[in-house]
């Protein structure tokens, strides 16, 4: 079970520029750590992150080892109609996480 | 709170704590990367581009908790207009196993160019953040911080 | 500095509520107790604050959903929430004539009312639950006393923590009691209290119980630790919780 946070506000004025919040549940194993046994344990990350409001493309991230666990954003957009964001995550073996939130702009 | 009246650390128990900070602290070691391997990562993604020093700016603590989780804010000075953005922004250490960390694709719709993360970091160093803008013209900032270590370094 | 300690107990004095039970005694006196996050930089304090920055909370939200699921859910039975709940564990369950901690005894709520089975220790579903529980304790400070119950409870834990062992023959009083505030390579050695638990730790990279931090400790002195959740763990929860009674619960806290 993977667990996603999001910090969207429910409502903004149009044009505003809103700061938008992801946070999942992942632990990014970094593929540079040994195990108990002094074996390596294999790496397990998700490598991309995309945004999209209404549908558009609106700021994504690609994800190396060196994203800490738990990978948290904090980012901006520019609010201009009312609708949604959906946030979406994917892993190195294509696997996806997503959530949305609705935003009302006046 | 400061202690006051702690008795002082016999130098038996100081040997020992000794013992314990270097017994913990056995994991292996990763080759790390080098400036050079920085070097190259940024010129294998920007080639001979003109990178100016300026418009980036990298927030890190002055002092991080330990290396796991450190916060990093990139605030750059952009209006953010569909005619004046910036495109993308790639964070690089001299010093992780890897030179490349995260990096963001921005929109004229980002309207502020201000991406806040938590990255890992493999040991005091000074992280380059490198901004590349609509026009293809890039920018560059860089900030250093200490990353002490953490003593029960388990299993 | 003798005069500003003086002061100090003054204060502590001064402010904290009169008790029946005389409060047994601990190395540390009560007003100079202070949590583990007084060691932490001010960045680190400010994420544990934050509801939204702390991945704790990504456990607490995945216990919120735990609570609801099921046809006896635990939800039906507590409807008004558990607030101030977890300031007094670990504590006595008189159908068992034992002591538990937060984890048992919503493992026996699991067993007892909702005929399921108790969940493994350290799983992400205890732990969740157990961090969705104990939030909502957060600020209220730790009340554990010792009973005639608890008495030998509380013994044996207190024995753990003043016993030497492991290779490096090193007690927990020697570094919680004697040697907090120093620095051990890069780290600062808190008091170790229980009130941050559970936990994230950035050093795990995850979110864990007390047990994990306490098997931690001992595998730190290259000692051989005890299973997590066994009685000897409880025990010595039980001892840190009357130690760290009056230190606001933080859990979720953010720790090293
Ligand atoms: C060699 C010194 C040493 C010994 C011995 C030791 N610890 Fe620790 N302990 C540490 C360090 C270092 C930390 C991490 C920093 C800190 O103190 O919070 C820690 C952390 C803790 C914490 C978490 C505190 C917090 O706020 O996050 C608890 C609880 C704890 N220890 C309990 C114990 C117990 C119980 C024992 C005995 C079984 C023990 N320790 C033995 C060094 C020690
Ligand atoms: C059928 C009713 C029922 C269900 C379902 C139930 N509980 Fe309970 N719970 C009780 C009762 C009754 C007690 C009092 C102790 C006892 O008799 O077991 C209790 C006690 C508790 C306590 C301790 C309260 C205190 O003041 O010490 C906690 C914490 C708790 N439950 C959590 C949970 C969780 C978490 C779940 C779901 C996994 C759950 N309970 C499911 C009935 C229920």
């Amino acid at each position: 079970m993977t667990t996603i946070r999001l910090s969207v506000p429910e409502t903004a004025d149009r044009g505003e520029i809103i700061e938008l919040r992801a946070m999942i549940q992942h632990e990014m194993e970094s593929g540079f750590r040994f195990g108990s046994r002094g074996e390596m344990i294999p790496q397990d990350i998700i490598t991309k992150f995309e945004c999209f409001y209404n549908g558009t493309l609106v700021f994504s991230s690609d994800f190396h080892p060196g994203v800490a666990a738990n990978p948290i954003l904090k980012f901006y957009a520019r609010a201009n109609e009312s609708g949604s964001f959906e946030f979406v995550w994917t892993d190195q073996n294509g696997q996806s996480w997503s959530d949305s939130a609705q935003i009302e702009v006046s | 709170m400061m202690k006051t009246q702690s008795p002082l650390l016999s130098r038996r128990t100081m040997l020992r704590l000794g013992a314990v900070s270097v017994s913990m602290l056995m994991i292996p070691r990763i080759a790390a990367a080098t400036e050079d391997e920085m070097n190259e990562a940024i010129n294998a993604m920007f080639g001979d581009r003109v990178i100016t020093e300026g418009r980036v700016n990298v927030d890190l603590p002055p002092i991080a908790e330990n290396g796991f989780s450190v916060p990093i804010d990139i605030f750059i000075d952009s209006p953010m207009t569909e005619d004046d953005y910036v495109k993308q922004i790639v964070v690089f250490s001299p010093r992780n196993p890897l030179p490349v960390l995260a990096q963001y694709h921005l929109t004229p719709m980002s309207g502020r160019a201000d991406v806040s993360a938590r990255i890992r970091l493999g040991g005091t160093q000074s992280i380059r953040v490198i901004a590349e803008m609509n026009d293809g013209t890039l920018w560059s900032g860089a900030k250093q911080t200490l990353v002490t270590l953490a003593a029960c370094v388990i299993d | 500095m003798r005069l500003l300690a003086a002061c100090f107990l003054f204060v502590g004095a001064a402010c904290s509520p009169q008790t029946t039970q005389r409060e047994p005694d601990f190395p540390i006196e009560a007003s100079l107790r202070v949590s583990g996050s007084s060691f932490l930089t001010p960045e680190t304090v400010a994420q544990q604050n934050d509801d939204f920055e702390n991945p704790g909370y990504l456990w607490v939200e995945r216990g919120a959903d735990l609570f609801e699921q099921g046809e006896t859910s635990c939800e039906g039975c507590h409807k008004n929430g558990l607030e101030g709940v977890a300031t007094h564990y670990p504590a006595f369950d008189t159908g068992t004539q034992t002591l538990v901690n937060l984890e048992g005894r919503i493992n026996l709520c699991r067993t007892r009312h909702q005929g399921l089975t108790a969940l493994p220790y350290e799983s992400d579903q205890l732990l969740s639950l157990t961090a969705f529980v104990a939030e909502q304790s957060r600020g209220l400070p730790i009340s554990v006393e010792v009973t005639p119950q608890t008495q030998s409870a509380f013994e044996s834990g207190g024995a753990y923590f003043m016993t030497r062992r492991g290779q490096l023959n090193l007690a927990c009083t020697q570094c919680h009691d004697d040697n907090w505030g120093k620095q051990l390579r890069g780290d600062t050695i808190s008091q170790g209290h229980s009130n941050g638990f559970p936990a994230y730790r950035f050093e795990w990279e995850d979110f864990g119980s007390l047990h994990r931090r306490l098997h931690d400790c001992d595998t730190g002195v290259r000692a051989e630790p005890m299973e997590l959740g066994s009685q000897t763990y409880i025990d010595l929860e039980f001892y840190l919780a009357v130690r760290a009674s009056g230190l606001e619960l933080e859990s979720p806290g953010i720790r090293r």
